[in-house]
């Protein structure tokens, strides 16, 4: 498995570091209530096939990246620079 | 007051000569790291330009004495100062050596998942890549040279890894 980082270009698997689901990036306002703050800190799907997840860039650049990939097929779609996804 | 003696990050490890490839070691007078906070690249490129005769390169480029060294970070050769930038003292915290010879892209490529073949990888390009276990910056200094930078705590463990590729290469003949 292969990952195009923005930053370095495409390498290899072993480069980098798996954080979890990107719904982390989303962190509810403080009054949002217990259900909003129980399915940001607790509460994770667990699909097969598409994922969006953050990376970590860690041997290379260091960067934070959110990653789409298939869990069915191992196919990487995209590698986006955390800092510029939309939130 | 105690007399403190003062070692480098590979002293008593190089030189060290294997088939056609040598390693030294390099030691920069200074190394700062410069990350320019949000809006200020332009102006801190100028600062640096003024004060090294380099700005900031390009994202895996080296220019003089300003090198690439990460998301949104460069290290400069030197001892400098500039306002608009996270600016740190980061002297000795790297092992830097030269790696250098004959067929030196053959002894990387047992190490670094990195195209390093002159053909793509040129004068003055760099990789923040891993070399083995290692994260390391890679830079090519010439024909058949590169720098390599990893954490100065590694730095016995880079020239481990260094010197069993190397014997692997020289016994290849
Ligand atoms: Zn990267």
């Amino acid at each position: 498995m292969r990952i195009d980082c923005p930053n370095c270009g495409e390498r290899d698997r072993r480069e980098f570091y798996y954080q979890g689901d990107a719904v982390v990036l989303n962190r509810p306002s403080e009054d949002a209530g217990a259900q909003a703050w129980d399915d940001y800190l607790h509460n994770r799907a667990n699909p097969a096939g598409e994922t969006r997840d953050l990376w970590f860039h860690e041997g290379g650049c260091r960067a934070w990246l959110v990653v789409e990939r298939n869990t069915m097929t191992h196919a990487v779609h995209a590698a986006t620079l955390a800092e510029k996804v939309k939130r | 007051m105690a007399s403190l003696i003062a070692l480098t990050p590979c002293a008593g490890l190089l030189p060290l000569t294997i088939g056609a490839i040598t390693v030294t070691e390099v030691v920069p007078q200074a190394l700062t790291s410069v990350a320019p906070f949000k809006g200020h690249k332009k102006a801190v490129s100028e600062a640096l330009k003024a004060k090294v005769g380099a700005g900031l390169p390009a994202l895996n480029r080296r220019s003089g004495a300003v090198t690439w060294f990460g998301h949104g970070v460069w290290m400069v050769a030197g001892a400098v100062s500039v306002e608009g930038a996270a600016v740190t003292d980061q002297s000795d915290a790297w092992a830097v050596v030269e790696i250098k010879g004959a067929g030196v892209e053959d002894v990387l490529a047992r190490l670094v998942p990195v195209d390093l073949r002159a053909s793509v990888f040129k004068k003055g390009h760099v990789a923040k890549t891993m070399l083995a276990h290692l994260s390391v910056t890679v830079v090519r200094t010439g024909a058949d040279s590169f720098e390599i930078t990893t954490m100065r705590s590694m730095s016995k463990t880079l020239l481990h890894d260094l010197e069993v590729a190397m014997r692997g290469v020289a016994a290849r003949g």
